[in-house]
């Protein structure tokens, strides 16, 4: 693969971007992403690299938008979107709803993936089990399908029906 | 226990497991937060102090005795032991006031409280074990939400102060000792490999840290849209292809160039029994030569973890804490030479 600023050397270095919340990914040699910054002997996180990139892009952005999308701060915690892109860490649980929007390009471009399927802490209701169980049946669906296993699928498809239907059912009951 | 006890031993992380070759370690790392405080990097002054007294708290009140080092009451140099015995982050070692460490005696369980989050649970297995390792850290985890409520949402799962460990909270890492690997210079492509696969790979003393005496840390990014045991299952999976991949290195090193081989584990020994005058750096690596001329069968003197072991006890902090004094660099030096010399004749009368 060619480099994608110079297009002659090999590129060895591949960066994914997150612009306005869509995931570019980007291919450059060593010379060119030195020349824009990315320094390779740094231990930087993946983290920094994707906010920082976001925030480089967000300056060359004509200034009203910008003081706008800078002012939104999460109510809990006060942490402003600025300051969350300048540590690349939040501030609070709450944040994570505030600053949801790049979160969820960040967590896609990291992760691959925006759904927990993981333990759940006990004292987590009932709720968030059937969540993630529905999750985790909906990812043994897909595993199916690209196997062809069609029957598997379907049957994996109508336990999916069942939990959703018991969700509704008990949230009809506590109201 | 003290910390004079500790450096005078090893975890039981280090003692020896199954016959693992090149696998040095386990390890289980889960990042968790509190659901009614701001994360540490954020939280003021208060709000910590509440999340480390509420730890001391708990941690007293469990069956499973636990050491604790307050950072606030403990000393520069103590610090930087727990750091070398992997029990705390440099992060943490550079920090004072509300947080510290809880510890088993046998070290395999360090929890962190107040470091990027509120609560680090580390858990450490010799060898291949990293099912073990979960399981500790998993019923750890558990004990601590039983009186704790832990920020957490159905969608993206434990909530952390860093968006890359969102999910599970959980990284786990195995360290590897691959000379034959580096010597055969075929190390960059493996990085290179394993870095498009979604795992990532680091030096002995985790991130930020150079891969000093070949030993290379493996560990997942991925954290969220996968399971604990999925996780795990993946990276042991790529960690038995490494060992192999390493092992072949091996095979090629001693047909090609067997007798390159043998003197560098020769000249090894030599300098290790003989130096007056060494550096931390070096001994690494000469440690190293001689764990690989152990596994090719050059040497029977030492276990290899008799070896691994040294490979923290010539650390300068670990130094400075069994001559009972600080030491500066050029002494360590002449320190850690005449350890190593010890170390060397006494293994040899063993052998004799």
């Amino acid at each position: 693969m060619k480099c994608e600023c110079c297009h002659e050397a090999e590129a060895t270095i591949h960066l994914t971007q997150v612009i306005d919340g869509e995931v570019k990914k980007l291919n450059l040699c060593q010379i060119c992403a030195q020349e824009n910054g990315i320094d390779l002997n740094s231990p930087i996180s993946i983290t920094d690299v994707l906010l920082g990139l976001g925030a480089a892009q967000q300056s060359s952005l004509p200034k009203q938008k910008n003081m706008s999308e800078f002012d939104l701060s999460c109510s809990r915690c006060q942490m402003t979107r600025a300051e969350f892109k300048k540590r690349a860490r939040l501030g609070c649980p709450e944040c994570y709803n505030a600053f949801m929007g790049e979160l969820s390009a960040i967590t896609q471009a990291m992760h691959h993936s925006r759904q927990h399927v993981g333990k759940i802490p006990a004292r987590q209701g009932n709720e968030a089990r059937v969540t993630a169980q529905i999750a985790a049946l909906q990812k043994d669906i897909e595993t199916a399908i690209a196997k062809e296993e069609y029957e598997k699928a379907a049957s994996l498809r109508d336990k999916i029906k069942a939990l959703k239907c018991c969700v509704q059912r008990s949230e009809g009951g506590a109201q | 226990m003290t910390l004079d006890d500790m450096v005078r031993r090893h975890g039981s992380w280090l003692e020896a497991g199954i016959d693992e070759g090149p696998v040095v370690s386990s390890r289980i790392r889960l990042a968790r937060n509190i659901e009614e405080y701001s994360f540490p990097g954020w939280a003021s002054e208060e709000e910590k102090y509440a999340v480390w007294k509420q730890s001391e708290e708990i941690f007293n009140s469990l069956d499973q005795h636990y050491i604790n080092w307050s950072m606030t009451d403990t000393p520069r140099l103590d610090k930087e032991i727990l750091f070398e015995r992997h029990l705390i982050s440099q992060d943490l070692a550079r920090e004072d006031d509300s947080c510290g460490v809880f510890v088993t005696p046998n070290e395999c369980i360090s929890v962190m409280v107040n470091e990027e989050d509120h609560i680090r649970i580390q858990s450490l297995q010799p060898g291949l074990n990293l099912e073990e390792a979960w399981r500790a850290a998993d019923k750890v985890d558990d004990q601590l939400e039983a009186e704790l409520t832990y920020a957490f949402s159905p969608k993206m799962g434990y909530l952390t102060s860093c968006p890359s460990n969102v999910g599970t909270g959980m990284r786990a890492s195995v360290m590897l000792h691959l000379p034959g690997l580096v010597l055969m210079e075929e190390m960059d492509p493996v990085i290179n490999g394993i870095s498009k696969i979604g795992l990532a790979v680091r030096g002995m003393w985790g991130e930020g840290t150079e891969a000093a005496g070949n030993m290379f840390q493996v560990s997942n990014q991925i954290t969220l849209g996968r399971r604990e045991d999925e996780i795990i299952s993946h990276l042991e999976q790529i960690v038995l292809e490494l060992i192999e991949h390493e092992n072949n290195a091996r095979i090629r090193l001693m047909n090609d160039r067997s007798l390159i081989v043998e003197d560098h584990v020769a000249r090894a020994f030599g300098i290790l029994s003989n130096a007056r005058l060494i550096s931390s750096g070096e001994a690494l690596n000469l440690l190293s030569t001689l764990r690989l001329g152990l596994d090719l069968g050059m040497l029977d003197q030492f276990s290899r973890r008799q070896l691994d072991t040294l490979f923290i006890s010539i650390q300068p902090a670990h130094l400075q804490k069994l001559e009972a004094k600080a030491l500066e660099p050029e002494e360590r030096d002449v320190v850690r030479a005449e350890m190593l010399r010890d170390f060397m004749d006494n293994a040899t009368e063993d052998d004799g």
